[in-house]
């Protein structure tokens, strides 16, 4: 606080005074700070664009007009109902991803393990879907919904009870789960788990068998892939909503995010809340992973995760941390990945361009972050 | 299990390990540095890829494996300056920023990969193994420590290396008083935000060599996200080795013996499934994060960005 630079007395100090003057100083204070929260609510927005001029960049290196390019890409993901209902398919697990990553970033944790938790979700979903093929829909389906969000609990509680107890970076046993997981789902889709159909054809393509048809999620729109899944996920971010700001466990999980120090001097049990952002983290993302199962391939298949749980992150920064903002930012982030799917397809450029345009929207999400922090400063020292 | 406690097999475990150990070298030591100045680089994986696919382009078109390594580098130092602008500079938050470096580079090193290599998976001949005159011809020992390539020798050189600048250069003190003590260092006329640059740098370079001592020694291809894990791993063996060279030279060692005798029960044939054998690292890494590191080594300022007059 006392870095303000001792003026020289030599100088004129009007002039000083002048130089030091803000643009926006004239208009009224209560303007002013809505100004400037509305500059601050949209800066995560200009990421995308300047993420795109980037792509421009590298599409037009690669010799190809971006114009077309991007032209293909809206069109396949926003132009016609078939691509949208697409957008909406692949917005469900970045929107239940997303949730977990909120609530974790939240408490102040740093959840990288959602391609794990997916996966695990996904395999217990199957798991008992196949398990018990005869019993009715209307308690195997939640049981499997239930059973995926748990197994995702588990694997997120892993590191949380880590971290809780032993102090382990939660960045980093994240990561290491994510890893068991893979082997674990490689493991018992080529073993105990594999199609028994795939071992009599010989083919011995690593994918469990299909589902009994009573669990597979509703069609929404017949001949789409849109699932009733995609319903439950908008419904859950509005309960994650009430949740984290409404009900007191909530509080406790954003105020130990906030600042851990002063929490527990209040008396709230730091590592306890941390621990379980993480659970209910990891619950989020095995939720998404058990959806992905029961709606769109009806049976558990390789590489499953699909990049989600990175991209759920993306998302999950770029809607602000807010469950309601990740609503509309997981379908953006869906329509990119469909749009790059078909982008591939109309003018050869391989799809993994989306990645790394969503790697420097991170990057310009967080950096953006130091204009609201200086901002922040600036009306602590006014005050 | 007989057969695996023979002394061809242990010999074999042994130069296995000390091979598979060279990347995690490489981009653990430069996360050292990264780390002991006060920045935890989350994008290793991804510099990693870059110096992997860069490394390979080059080693491949001008037929001179020195080229693509020193490519590999320069790619790695871009990466790290990159890094390096955003946590530094811009104080972002260094977990979630370095996921972004991640997916950036796993993205454009595929998109480069299916455009430059037209996603063509081809080995080359990379740097072959150099026989130690004399020591190599130590009985049982000499062939697995003295008859590698050039990269296994060059990143066991580097603990020494590492060490040194950091214990006992004027350069490593700046390093370690950036990390401890950023306002203290930046007191006594440290550029805090300089000693950063340069060891995010250090990192990003020795990151890009990591990779291509895959593409260019170890493996000779490029794949698409032909790391799988090895530049997290190497974050967590900062961790692991107390953020001391020495140590995480101790950890890298454990973990790519582990992982070499996963590889031999393979060889051997002996009954676990291979996926579970593979897990068997990643098990060991969160065990020994959970009950063998030293927590009060870590640097203090780890994670907090400088902001000169603010604290």
């Amino acid at each position: 606080m006392n870095n303000k630079p001792t003026v020289d007395i030599n100088q004129d100090t009007s002039k000083k005074q002048f130089s030091i003057k803000r643009p926006f100083a004239n208009i009224r204070p209560e303007y002013k700070r809505l100004l400037s929260r509305t500059f601050e609510a949209l800066l995560p927005l200009i990421a995308v664009p300047l993420a795109l001029l980037v792509g421009a960049g590298m599409l037009l290196a690669l010799g190809v007009n971006p114009w077309e390019a991007y032209g293909a890409m809206v069109q396949g993901a926003f132009g016609n109902m078939s691509g949208f209902t697409q957008t909406l398919v692949k917005a469900t697990p970045l929107l239940l991803v997303g949730l977990g990553v909120t609530i974790a970033f939240r408490g102040g944790v740093i959840n990288i393990g959602g391609e794990g938790q997916i996966l695990v979700g996904g395999l217990a979903a199957t798991a008992l879907a196949v398990g018990f093929p005869t019993v009715s829909g209307w308690i195997l389906l939640p049981a499997c919904m239930l059973g995926a969000t748990l197994a995702g609990a588990v694997w997120g509680g892993i590191p949380g009870v880590l971290k809780a107890r032993v102090g382990v970076n939660e960045i980093l046993s994240t990561v290491m789960m994510n890893a068991i997981a893979l082997q674990l789902a490689n493991y018992l889709l080529r073993g105990p788990m594999i199609d028994p159909e795939e071992i009599e054809r010989g083919t011995r393509i690593a994918q469990s068998a299909l589902l009994p048809a009573q669990v597979w999620l509703p069609r929404l729109i017949p001949r789409t892939l849109l699932h009733s899944g995609a319903i439950l996920a908008v419904i859950l971010a509005v309960l994650v909503y009430i949740f984290l700001w409404r009900t007191t466990t909530g509080y406790r999980i954003r105020a130990v995010g906030l600042n851990a120090l002063a929490s527990r001097y209040a008396g709230i049990q730091v590592p306890v809340f941390q621990a379980l952002a993480l659970v209910l983290g990891g619950a989020f993302a095995g939720l998404a992973g058990g959806i992905e199962v029961l709606g769109i391939q009806h049976r558990m298949v390789e590489g499953m995760s699909g990049g989600y749980g990175f991209s759920g992150i993306v998302a999950a920064l770029f809607g602000k941390l807010h469950p309601l903002g990740l609503i509309p930012a997981s379908v953006l982030f869906g329509g990119l990945l469909v749009g790059g799917d078909r982008m591939q397809r109309a003018v050869q450029v391989p799809s993994a361009m989306i990645m790394a345009l969503m790697g420097l929207v991170v990057l310009f999400v967080v950096s953006s972050e130091i204009w609201a922090r200086r901002r922040a400063r600036r009306r602590e020292m006014n005050e | 299990m007989s057969d695996l406690f023979s002394l061809t097999v242990l010999l074999g475990i042994l130069g296995t390990g000390i091979r598979l150990a060279t990347p995690y070298l490489y981009a653990a030591i430069g996360e050292t540095f990264s780390q002991r100045s006060g920045v935890l680089n989350l994008g290793v994986e991804g510099i990693m890829l870059m110096g992997a696919l860069s490394g390979f382009y080059m080693g491949v078109t001008t037929g001179n494996l020195w080229i693509g390594l020193l490519a590999a580098a320069f790619v790695g130092l871009l990466m790290g300056l990159m890094m390096a602008f955003v946590s530094v500079t811009l104080q972002a938050t260094q977990g979630i920023s370095g996921i972004g470096l991640h997916l950036f580079g796993l993205g454009l090193s595929t998109l480069l990969f299916k455009t430059m290599l037209q996603g063509r998976v081809e080995s080359i001949s990379g740097f072959q193994p150099i026989r130690i005159p004399l020591l190599a011809d130590i009985p049982y020992l000499g062939e697995v420590l003295f008859n590698h390539n050039i990269m296994v020798y060059f990143a066991f050189l580097l603990v020494p290396v590492a060490n040194f600048v950091l214990n006992k250069t004027t350069f490593g003190l700046s390093v370690r008083a950036v990390g401890q003590n950023p306002e203290s260092a930046d007191s006594l006329g440290v550029n805090v935000n300089l000693v950063r640059y340069t060891t995010v740098s250090i990192g990003g370079i020795l990151a890009g060599i990591a990779g291509a001592s895959l593409s260019l020694a170890l493996i000779n291809l490029f794949q698409e996200n032909m790391t799988s894990g090895i530049g997290f791993i190497a974050v967590a063996l900062v961790y692991f080795g107390g953020w001391r060279p020495w140590g995480v030279l101790a950890g890298a060692l454990l973990f790519s013996m582990v992982n070499a005798l996963q590889l031999w029960i393979q060889v051997l044939g002996i009954q676990i499934p291979s996926d579970i054998a593979v897990m068997m690292p990643y098990i060991l890494t969160i065990l020994a994060l959970a009950f063998a590191v030293n927590r009060t080594r870590a640097p203090a300022a780890l994670t907090k960005a400088f902001n000169r007059g603010e604290n």
